[in-house]
């Protein structure tokens, strides 16, 4: 039989074993994968490497995926720490795109340097607002969050298309006949690009910088502040918060909104950054909001390993991309990216829990109890 | 168990023990907070593995990988703190993670779980509703929904750790008659406390600890609890604490109540027109049955509960609403009895758990920024005054012995100079030489002015510290005496309800 017990202390050297662990075990079965379906593995993986992070201009490509990543990966590491489970990033970026696109529409004639700084202040805002809803329904009627911003991840989604094609909104693109029968949204002007900031050939998006700010906001915040304290007890003890004064609900609409502004501004480079233009289909197929929870479960919370494995999954899904072709399917490239995931959770599920292999206790029956015997 | 060892970071929390238990005796299990009590008996129970040494079961040796292991062996544990579900029923806690439970699928028979509780409870009186839900019982019938949890599940050796430290006296003595009969069973029962006495009355032999070794095991009728004392502490334990001389005369009000009227959990009326008087550097005792409105009485008065009518004045000024954080800002300092629930974030550090309610102020904490060095320096300096053991300030509060946990709880609280504190049984859990620490703290911060709420249900504790006791039954003071006229047998006929004067 096989049991799988919690374990009740975390050995230090697991902590740091296990990844090295995951990561052979990956190697193994997508090998074996890779060679039962034909496919040199030595030479895939080289070139999953090489388009995922070192070929010319690779890099840069993963940034742009990472950046979403890394936004709304933080942005569930705010919430899951005070044990509140915003899984809402994914509307919560979305409405960050809708305000970010608006404000950069309606600025159009505008400075950059006031555009920009607008869209990003338009994301927090929108993105915190949504994020507030289940936040204030959590708080004073005691709602499970989880359900109320899941939901609201279907009607942000359904918002934006609306925008874009169901209505004549002022995000749809209204000039043209072709735009007309087609709908699109409205594209941003240039001085609402944001820039980017190369570093030794590598583009690094505004977005990212953004978020790399935030995620040493977020450590100040958790570690170092009066509210981070506050919310740490919250996460650990209601009853304890209550007893130290802890006004509980406040915090938590805080903190949701929080969590939401981060996703929010994760909503506003994508606009501001690679999209330029309101694109709900796309959003919507990218889903960077579930997969930012993935991201910040990997990072055990921590903010400084949410960029690494923002990077990492960013170029994980970039290679995959260019590495599906017509002898290599999209099927299998997919397969290989959910081995390389599966083997990094249950790496880390293993830290948490030791599985037995066991014979069935108590297989004996227990002895009838002896007139008198030592025991013990 | 021969030769026992179990290191922890930093403590070495039993050190080569050997220790033995036989069927149809009651063995009790002493020593200081620390002293390796509660470790002991969770390497018995499978929740810890010893480092080194060998457990023989009825002469057959046994290895315990999970708690489950020690279950199917007939194990079973009443931990010191509670492990209900809350919001369970009592049956349905009951068969929680059974074995039986799971092997029929999830298909519970309520009637047939009932049934066999009715007959649990009857056989060794412990009355109890098994479809009452956990949160709805007081801590003396979760006690016995846990013991009713351990028999059910067929232990034939049952650890209780520290059962009594929230009991009443009545509820203890109850528990004893329980423990007798299962012993007579040719069960075994392995007894931890700090109250002397009851080891004394319930017991058959004992064994002492201290950091971590055995002193001893001797037979209960050839020795006493001054000598009992002395093999814990290592010295003679001289009980020093007694209130000096009468009440002061007259002095400032710290805390005053009027009228004050409160519902319980449940809904229900918990308090009556509550009109109580607290001077500075007064020791006000509240004495009661547990559930007559003690735990009620001590929540509103620390903002925790709202209150449906009445006053609570605080040195001249009355309370505005029913809000904890301002009661910590006008100087009510609060031990809860719920320690591990209410009193400390478990997961939190002791050093975080010290400053839980002084970090909102300098200099642990200026303009919304935490000191951290500030926080460890608090903490190394309360760890020394109140001789708190944990082997970092560091160490999760969660792994503290129950003792020190509770002296985390006073050191915070007697810190922050309150003017009034609310002290909920301060001295539970605490062993003797702690105990008597805790009392002199007590009368200390009375010296210096605070007006203390002392509600416990240990007569001896109220008689040996308060100026005045008040007694609560069924939500109402029936009777105020001052400590110099109080009878015992008044006190215990009040309790009781009898109205007087
Ligand atoms: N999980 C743990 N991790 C680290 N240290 C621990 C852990 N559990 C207990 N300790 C330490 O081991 C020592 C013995 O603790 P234990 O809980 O057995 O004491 P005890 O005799 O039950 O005391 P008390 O009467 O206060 O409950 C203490 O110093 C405690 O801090
Ligand atoms: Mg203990």
């Amino acid at each position: 039989m096989i049991r799988i017990e919690r374990r009740l202390t975390e050995s230090r050297w697991l902590v740091a074993a296990v990844p090295a662990g995951s990561l052979v075990a990956a190697a193994i079965l997508s090998g074996l994968i890779l060679l039962v379906t034909g496919h040199d593995p030595v030479a895939t993986w080289s070139r999953l490497l090489d388009r995922g992070f070192f070929a010319p201009g690779a890099m840069s490509a993963t940034l742009v995926t990472a950046t979403p990543l890394l936004l709304t990966g933080l942005a569930a590491a705010a919430a899951f720490r005070m044990q509140t489970w915003n899984i809402g990033a994914e509307g919560q970026l979305y409405l960050g795109a809708v305000g970010a696109s608006g404000i950069g529409i309606a600025l159009r004639d505008q400075s950059p340097f006031l555009v920009i700084p607008a869209m990003i202040l338009a994301g927090i805002v929108t993105g915190a607002a949504w994020a507030a809803i289940p936040g204030v329904l959590r708080a004073y009627t005691r709602t499970n969050e989880i359900i109320t911003s899941l939901m609201l991840n279907y009607v942000a989604g359904l918002l934006m298309s609306y925008l874009i094609f169901d209505s004549h909104s002022y995000w749809r693109d209204l000039s043209t006949f072709t735009a007309r029968v087609f709908p699109q949204g409205k594209y941003l002007p240039d001085a609402a690009s944001w820039p980017n900031f190369p570093l030794g050939g590598i583009a690094i998006p505004l977005g990212f910088v953004l978020g790399m700010i935030a995620a040493a906001v977020l450590w100040v915040i958790y570690t170092a502040t009066r509210f981070g304290f506050e919310a740490r007890v919250i996460g650990d003890s209601r009853a304890a918060a209550h007893y130290a004064g802890i006004r509980t609900r406040r915090k938590i609409v805080a903190v949701m909104a929080l969590s939401g502004a981060l996703a929010g501004i994760g909503g506003a480079s994508e606009i501001g950054d690679f999209r330029h233009v309101l694109d709900p289909r796309g959003l919507q197929q990218a889903s960077f909001g579930y997969a930012g929870i993935v991201v910040a479960a990997l990072a055990r919370l921590n903010p400084f390993a949410v960029i690494v494995v923002a990077i990492l999954l960013g170029g994980l899904s970039n290679a995959g991309f260019s590495l599906q072709g017509a002898t290599f399917p999209a099927g299998l490239v997919g397969t290989l990216q959910g081995l390389i995931l599966f083997c990094a959770l249950a790496g880390e599920l293993l830290v948490h829990y030791r599985i037995r292999f066991a014979r069935r206790a108590g297989a004996a029956p227990p002895a009838p109890v002896p007139a008198r015997a030592e025991i013990a | 168990m021969r030769g026992i060892t179990k290191r922890f970071p930093g403590v070495l929390a039993n050190d080569q023990v050997d220790f033995e238990a036989l069927p149809g005796e009651v063995h009790a299990l002493l020593g200081e907070n620390g002293a390796g009590k509660s470790t002991l008996s969770n390497i018995l129970t499978g929740l810890y593995r010893p480092d080194e040494g060998e457990m023989l079961l009825y002469g057959k040796p046994a290895t315990f990988h999970a708690p489950r292991d020690a279950i199917d062996a007939g194990v079973g544990m009443v931990h010191q703190h509670f492990r209900l579900a809350a919001s369970f029923t009592v049956a349905e806690n009951l068969v929680l993670g059974h074995r039986d439970a799971a092997d029929r699928g999830l298909l519970l028979e309520p009637r047939v779980v009932e049934g066999r509780i009715a007959e649990l409870s009857r056989r060794y009186r412990m009355p109890v509703n098994p479809r009452a839900r956990i949160w709805q019982l007081s801590v003396g019938e979760q006690q016995r929904v846990e013991i009713l949890k351990v028999l059910y599940r067929g232990a034939r050796i049952l650890i209780l750790d520290e059962p009594t430290s929230q009991l009443t006296p009545q509820e203890a003595d109850d528990l004893f008659q329980t423990l007798r009969l299962m012993a007579a069973e040719q069960r075994t029962i392995i007894f931890i406390s700090h109250k002397l006495e009851e080891v004394m009355a319930v017991s058959n032999r004992v064994t002492v600890l201290r950091r971590g070794k055995v002193i001893g095991t001797v037979m209960t009728g050839d020795t006493n609890t001054r000598e009992l004392a002395r093999m814990m502490v290592g010295r003679d334990v001289v009980f020093t604490q007694k209130k000096q001389g009468p009440a002061q005369a007259e002095r400032q009000v710290a805390l005053e109540l009027r009228q004050v009227s409160a519902t319980g959990d449940l809904g229900t009326p918990a308090l009556h027109n509550v009109n109580l008087t607290v001077h500075a550097g007064e020791i006000v005792g509240v004495a009661g049955v547990a559930g007559n409105g003690q735990h009620e009485l001590a929540e509103v008065v620390t903002g925790m509960r709202r209150r449906t009518s009445g006053q609570v004045i605080v040195t001249g000024r009355p309370a505005r609403g029913s809000n904890p954080l301002e009661a910590i800002r006008r100087g009510i300092a609060y031990v809860p009895d719920d320690r591990l629930g209410t009193g400390v974030a478990p997961s939190l550090s002791v050093a975080e758990n010290l400053v839980l309610k002084a970090f909102r102020r300098p200099p642990i904490s200026t303009q919304g920024f935490l000191h951290p060095r500030r926080i460890r320096a608090n903490a190394v300096e309360l760890m020394r005054r109140f001789n708190i053991a944990a082997s970092s300030p560091q160490t999760p509060a969660r792994q503290l012995s129950g003792g020190n946990i509770q002296k985390v709880l006073l050191a915070r609280e007697l810190s922050s100079h309150p003017r009034v504190l609310v002290a909920c049984s301060p001295t539970s859990g605490l062993d003797v030489g702690a105990t008597d620490t805790v009392r002199g703290l007590l009368l200390e911060a009375a010296r210096d002015g605070v007006g203390i709420l002392l509600i416990s249900e240990d007569l001896d504790e109220i008689l040996a510290l308060a100026d005045r006791i008040a007694v609560l039954y069924g939500g109402r003071i029936t009777g105020i005496v001052e400590r110099q006229h109080a009878e015992v047998e008044q006190l215990g006929l009040m309790m009781a309800g009898a109205a007087t004067k």
